[in-house]
């Protein structure tokens, strides 16, 4: 943290990046560090928490079962069958189940004191998931429409022939290269600029409060703990809806692939 | 001084838009484990319970439509039990009435015949009596009135024919002036 005597030094991005715990692989980048432990977390996390919720699976549910059961009724029905449509979504549901829920919990990693560092506000994490999603989207529109399925992403029907050169680059570009990358991008943004949010607001409660004191320096921190409370709840719904909107956009992929043909 | 620490941000070894490649790495297998999971446990726990509420919601519904159709059809069967019982009811109350109408009439109709025959009886009863009571009378009144009228004049009536002559002539006028008095009387009842 920035303890000069000159003046408040803001945390820099590369404050996001913590020291490794393992210098595991050190030599090829970084080593094994907490961002690594919170995604294993997640996954025991979520694995551990439906599974135990649904143990039961009693007609009338406790609460647990009750709370677990209308997060995956949310995942089965506002993102599955409301946008896959009653014939295909019953085999999509595991993953976006899945996508939804482990970015909810990583991005909530960020509103949690102690672990505070939503995973995917770094670039790796979000690549991953959104490269996972691009190479099914891809997948699946190959095995449901052969190759004809360039064509459908690529060619739009129904415009001038001249424009088509044009058109062509500018879909291939939108859908293949631009679609996955403003995927991830978007959420690893959101919650990037949540953390230096976060960062800021903390280093800079310290900095009042630590080096300059004073009526003016006390007065000022208290301020910001106070404003960084708001912000707090600005963030959580920030990290709920990106994880509903990484999800809501791979279903909306995942239906155009399928239906690759109707548009 | 933010643009400064921005510039540096940009130009030093922490460009976020930079991937991790071990993170990456990790997010992709945590991923893929967590799929794994959902698909093969989570996912079929989460629909075999929604499915086993939806059939017995539904097996519910049924059974509680079975239930009122069995309802109804018992009322149904209630209300027409109660018409027949009803008309039965009132059937038997016309027949009894019947019944009872008929059983007055003959008592009625046997009691008059029985008041005519009682009647007619008696007529006869007092008819015959007063045949007898005339006769007698008739025979009494004659040998009485011979004896009487031997006895105011002797033995000159011996001879039988003419006082048997004298005798009917007096029975003869003793009945029309009996019939007379008869006459007179129902005239004066």
């Amino acid at each position: 943290m920035a303890t000069n005597e000159g003046g408040f030094q803001p945390p820099t991005i590369s404050e996001t990046h913590l020291p490794e715990i393992f210098p595991w692989m050190a030599e090829w980048g970084t080593g094994f560090g907490k961002n690594m432990l919170m995604v294993i977390l997640s996954v025991i996390v979520i694995s551990w928490f439906f599974m135990w919720a649904i143990r039961k699976q009693s007609l009338v549910p406790s609460r647990t079962q009750f709370i677990a059961e209308s997060g995956y009724g949310f995942v089965r029905h506002t993102l599955g069958r409301d946008i896959l449509g009653e014939k295909h979504f019953r085999q999509w549901i595991p993953l976006l189940f899945a996508v939804f829920f482990f970015v909810l919990v990583n991005n909530l990693f960020g509103a949690i004191p102690g672990l505070q560092l939503p995973t995917f506000s770094h670039a790796g994490p979000a690549y991953a998931l959104a490269g996972i999603i691009w190479i099914a989207w891809i997948v699946l529109g190959f095995r449901t429409h052969g190759p004809k399925f360039i064509k459908l992403m690529t060619v739009p029907s129904g415009v001038p022939k001249w424009l088509l050169p044009l058109l062509v680059v500018l879909e291939f570009l939108s859908n293949f290269i631009i679609r996955p990358l403003t995927h991830s991008l978007r959420l690893m943004a959101v919650m990037l600029a949540g953390h230096i949010i976060v960062m800021l607001a903390g280093s800079g409660v310290e900095f009042l409060v630590a080096q300059q004191g004073g009526l003016d320096g006390y007065g000022l921190g208290a301020l910001i703990l106070v404003g960084s409370i708001p912000l707090y709840f600005l963030e959580l719904i920030m990290m709920v809806l990106q994880a509903f909107v990484f999800a809501l956009l791979t279903a909306i992929y995942i239906q155009g692939s399928i239906e690759a043909d109707a548009h | 001084m933010i643009s400064a620490s921005l510039i540096q941000a940009a130009e030093g070894d922490a460009n976020p838009l930079l991937p991790n490649p071990w993170e990456a790495l990790v997010v992709i297998l945590g991923f893929l484990v967590l799929l794994y999971v959902v698909k093969k446990w989570i996912a079929p726990a989460f629909e075999k319970a929604y499915q086993t509420r939806i059939e017995a919601i539904e097996g519910g519904l049924n059974e509680a439509e079975n239930a009122k159709a069995e309802a109804e059809a018992m009322k149904a069967e209630y209300e027409k039990n109660l018409g027949d019982a009803r008309a039965e009811a009132s059937r038997m109350r016309e027949e009894a009435r019947a019944e009872g109408a008929q059983i007055v009439a003959e008592h009625k109709e046997k009691a008059a015949v029985e008041a005519a025959r009682i009647t007619e009886q008696a007529q006869q009863q007092i008819a015959a009596e007063r045949a007898s009571a005339a006769h007698s009378l008739k025979a009494e009144v004659g040998s009485l009135a011979t004896q009487l009228a031997s006895r105011i004049v002797g033995e000159a009536l011996e001879d039988d024919t003419r006082s048997q002559r004298v005798v009917d002539r007096f029975l003869a006028d003793l009945d029309a002036d009996q019939s007379a008095q008869a006459g007179q009387t129902g005239a004066a009842q």
